[in-house]
């Protein structure tokens, strides 16, 4: 009953057996134990679960796992490279731009894929781009001011 | 050179890092060796008695391990306003009658989430549904059904406050005026939903992890609930994702877990999914406002007089408090000298409604404010005049409740005033509204009927001059261990890396009520500079008699360097003094203690905060719908402790009341709540968030930590108002039922056109 499933995270290739309807983002947070990806609402409605697969933002609550099957998904514990934070971490941190936390693994996540794709988006982009993801403590704007000082290349390094 | 060293930088959370690269761990991520999966049972009806449970099918299913009721249960009842046993009323486990849609009734432990959820599906209960009544003003009418037995008239809470003379005042006043308003409902939605893990060993100790504002009120609680000693349960609060005033009473999934780890002995965790979060989780009280307001020709306000009706759905919860300073903050931030309050919490057949953000005074705010604009402009008079006019000054005392001290409500009124001239003139359909408002540091009526300080910390220095700050204080995003490491630092004289916070673990912390009524920058903030000044006192003792300085000097410690205040280049290490003292006192560490209980402070609070926002909108004069532009707000706070935090309650505020305001609702038909998703709840998104600035006054409050208040709820307060008199301002039209929809823009329109 249970299939395989191929997946590389973070970098590292795993073979996995899951049932059919085994959700992504339970495979993440129950098989791997990377349990920095959150589930806020289980309907793709919040964002919380936000991972970046094949270089695309994906809600990991809305995608069977078997539907990544051969993919390459990258979470929030695969932002930073050992000790050294990413840009991105690095401008939440002076920004402010979380307070209770829950939803800034999917604000990180939605972020990264905007810039893979585009490294020097306008704000408004950026406003876009996490229009999908929910934080009821921030009111959002501290998370705009972070990301608009990495477009800016304010962090200067590779985003 | 500032007067102080780490207070007022802009420094990053301390929980910051965990945060950032996903390895904080909240409740939701907890995993014991061992541990089983629970669910809730909840009730389909709004009224009914339950006849039987049959459980016998359930607990035949593979993988499930127990299945509990009432039955297994003490059969207590359960309220947070402990002092009045009568508002006690929520048995958590309905045993013989539920009275919402959403009550539990029963709960299930298996090895996992799927195989509970579905034994649930086998648990037959047997109701005899009941006529139920869901409009509070029809639940206070003879014929309407009772929903608890003994409570007349569904009558659960009331509250008078009353000074001076009001009928005499309304005689003498030139205008009088008499508006209804209605406020509506809102749902917290914390991030994280309401959790636990609860363990009971074989040594009868129970450990709960929980997503909590107060890890002390849910140890006693639970102990109340379970028959068992406070210092047998140990609560212990992890990364919480936001309370907002909804993590605060022992809830379901803590109670239930806790129960099912008793039967089995083994670690039990219940989540509650999203529906839950939203039909049977608490939420914000919706009400009935009948304000009457009389005042001279020159706008000089003599009199108001408030009456209130609650629904306060089926249990007590937090409600009494709502019930008390909706009225409590209906005459602020203005000095009525005559002011009389008439407020009725009623039960209905709901979701029990009870603390959120701002606890009544946003609801008090918007129908106060909508009002008053509404006064000064039959009088004649502008929104920042009037209010300037009678506007909160210093030291004013609110007769028979309250002593405020700082206040800088009249600053805030100049720099707003500026702000709106800075606009310019807008184009048409756009305006500016505003609000004043103000709000408490904490609240000091001790219903919960503790016996201890209400806040308290401990300090120990350790051998290296690493401080392990200790207290019962919980962070549940808002920044408290940041603010109150700080504190620590700053009364220290050290930096904050030499601070460790352990905070909200009953097992290790000192008591302390938690976060709720914006209390833990002052209350908290004044034990931890306490515990910090006690520690540091022994440092100076064993330092002064090192130094040999006259007698005439005094020591100080700043960036770990201890030095007389007049010579600071004579001194010595920090370091080298912690590690001397600790040998020249046998070895013993460095403890320091300290605890905070307001007295002599009136009824209500040690200390306000006051601000006045203003809010720009853009209304589509064919469609309703209108956009937020800006919203400015002029606030202050006392002494500024964490700047970025400010700023964050502030923004995250905005988005909070600006959805109370502009979106947010929780429709019902025969009390069930339809739209119980973050789908169909319409919450502010990145694209609907208004520009949001800040122009900060500066006060110092006496009663505070550094001279530090409140700036969490109290943000909460203005903004549907400010919406509101800005929507009045673009279009003409004044909405008095919440939230203000373009739907009910559009309608307004309508029919002004059609007038």
């Amino acid at each position: 009953m249970k299939k395989e499933l191929k997946l590389t995270v973070n970098g590292q290739p795993y073979e996995l057996y899951v049932k059919p309807n085994t959700l992504l983002v339970d495979v993440l947070r129950k098989e791997l134990g990377l349990t920095g990806t959150k589930r806020g609402c289980n309907s793709s409605a919040c964002g919380a679960c936000t991972v970046v697969l094949n270089g695309m933002a994906v809600k990991s609550c809305s995608i069977l796992a078997l539907q990544a099957n051969g993919g390459d998904v990258l979470t929030v514990e695969g932002l930073a490279e050992g000790a050294k934070l990413h840009p991105i971490q690095k401008a939440f941190l002076d920004h402010g731009a979380f307070q209770c936390g829950f939803c800034t693994a999917g604000m990180l996540m939605s972020a990264k894929a905007l810039f893979t794709e585009n490294p020097r988006p306008e704000t408004e982009v950026i406003r876009e781009s996490i229009d999908g993801n929910i934080c009821r403590c921030t009111g959002y704007n501290s998370i705009i001011r972070a990301l608009t000082a990495v477009s800016q290349g304010e962090y200067g390094e590779e985003q | 050179m500032s007067a102080y060293s780490v207070i007022g930088q802009r420094v990053h959370r301390i929980d910051g890092p965990e945060k950032v690269t996903g390895s904080a761990k909240y409740t939701f991520d907890m995993v014991l060796p061992n541990m089983l999966y629970g669910r809730i049972l909840r009730s389909p009806y709004p009224h009914a008695k339950i006849l039987s449970i049959d459980t016998s099918a359930a607990e035949k299913l593979m993988g499930v391990k127990a299945v509990i009721t009432g039955k297994d249960t003490l059969g207590k009842k359960m309220g947070i306003w402990r002092r009045f046993p009568e508002l006690c009323d929520e048995e958590i486990l309905c045993r013989e009658k539920v009275r919402y849609i959403g009550d539990p009734v029963a709960a299930v432990a298996a090895v996992d989430e799927d195989i509970a959820e579905e034994a649930l599906d086998l648990i037959e209960v047997d109701y005899e549904p009941l006529p139920a009544v869901f409009d509070p003003m029809e639940a206070i009418k003879e014929d309407a059904p009772q929903i608890h037995e003994g409570v007349e008239l569904n009558i659960n809470v009331t509250r008078h406050i009353e000074w001076g003379d009001v009928d005499e005042a309304f005689k003498k006043c030139d205008h009088i005026r008499e508006d209804r308003f209605t406020c509506s409902s809102q749902a917290h939605v914390c991030m994280e939903p309401h959790g636990a893990v609860a363990s009971f060993d074989h040594n009868g100790k129970l450990t709960v992890w929980t997503s909590t504002q107060s890890s002390y009120y849910i140890q006693a609680l639970l102990a109340d609930m379970l028959g068992l000693r406070e210092g047998d349960i140990r609560v212990i609060k992890l990364h919480t994702g936001g309370g907002f005033g909804s993590k605060f009473e022992l809830d379901s999934a803590q109670f239930c877990a806790s129960v099912l780890s008793m039967k089995l002995c083994r670690p039990v965790k219940i989540v509650l999914s999203r529906e839950e979060e939203f039909t049977a989780t608490k939420r914000r009280t919706p009400m009935v406002y009948h304000l009457r307001i009389g005042a001279k020709k020159d706008g000089t306000l003599l009199a108001k007089e408030v009456r209130v009706i609650t629904e306060g759905g089926a249990y007590t919860a937090m409600g009494a408090t709502a019930l008390y300073l909706t009225g409590f903050f209906s005459s602020f931030p203005y000095k009525y000298p005559n002011y009389r309050y008439d407020g009725y919490r009623v039960y209905t057949n709901t979701a029990p409604t009870s603390a959120m953000r701002g606890f009544g005074a946003p609801q008090a705010t918007f129908v106060g404010e909508s009002q008053l604009d509404m006064l000064a402009e039959d009088l004649g008079i502008g929104p920042i005049e009037i209010r300037r006019k009678n506007g909160m000054t210093p030291n004013y005392e609110v007769p028979g409740q309250a002593h405020i001290q700082s206040c800088g409500l009249h600053q805030c009124l100049d720099s707003i005033e500026k702000h709106i001239k800075a606009r310019g003139t807008l184009p048409p359909n756009r305006g500016i509204g505003i609000a004043a408002y103000g709000f408490m540091s904490g609240g000091i009526f001790n219903w919960f009927n503790t016996p201890y300080a209400f806040s308290a910390a401990v300090v120990r220095i350790s051998i290296d001059g690493k401080i392990d700050l200790f207290t019962g204080a919980c962070d549940i995003g808002q920044g408290s261990d940041t603010t109150l490491s700080m504190i620590c630092a700053e009364e220290l004289g050290v930096r904050l890396e030499d601070v460790r916070i352990h905070a909200a673990d009953t097992a290790v912390c000192p008591a302390d009520l938690g976060a709720w009524g914006s209390r833990e920058t002052l209350m908290n903030g004044n034990a931890v500079k306490m515990a910090a000044a006690d520690a540091k006192r022994q440092l100076l003792e064993f330092a002064g008699a090192k130094l040999g300085g006259n007698i005439v000097y005094d020591l100080d410690i700043r960036d770990r360097w201890i030095h007389l205040v007049d010579r600071p280049e004579r001194g010595l290490s920090y370091f080298d003094v912690v590690r001397e003292a600790i040998r020249g006192r046998d070895g013993e560490v460095i403890m320091g203690r300290g605890h905070y209980t307001p007295h002599r402070k009136g009824m209500v609070s040690p200390a306000y905060s006051f601000g006045v926002q203003a809010a720009e909108v853009e209304v589509d004069p064919e469609t309703g719908k209108y956009k937020l532009i800006d919203v400015t707000t002029a606030h202050e706070s006392g002494t500024v402790i964490n700047p970025i935090g400010i700023e964050g309650q502030l923004e995250g505020a905005i988005m909070m009341a600006g959805g109370y305001g502009f979106c947010e609702e929780q429709p019902m038909d025969e009390g069930r709540i339809l739209n119980p998703s973050i789908a169909d709840y319409k919450l502010i998104r990145t694209l609907d968030m208004p520009d949001t600035r800040i122009l900060e006054i500066d006060t110092y409050e006496p009663e505070g930590p550094f001279g530090a208040k409140e700036a969490g709820e109290g943000l909460t307060n203005p903004t549907a108002g400010a919406i509101g008199n800005a929507v009045y301002k673009a279009v003409g039209v004044r909405i008095t039922d919440l939230p203000i929809t373009p739907e009910k823009v559009f309608r307004a329109l309508k029919e002004k056109q059609n007038a």
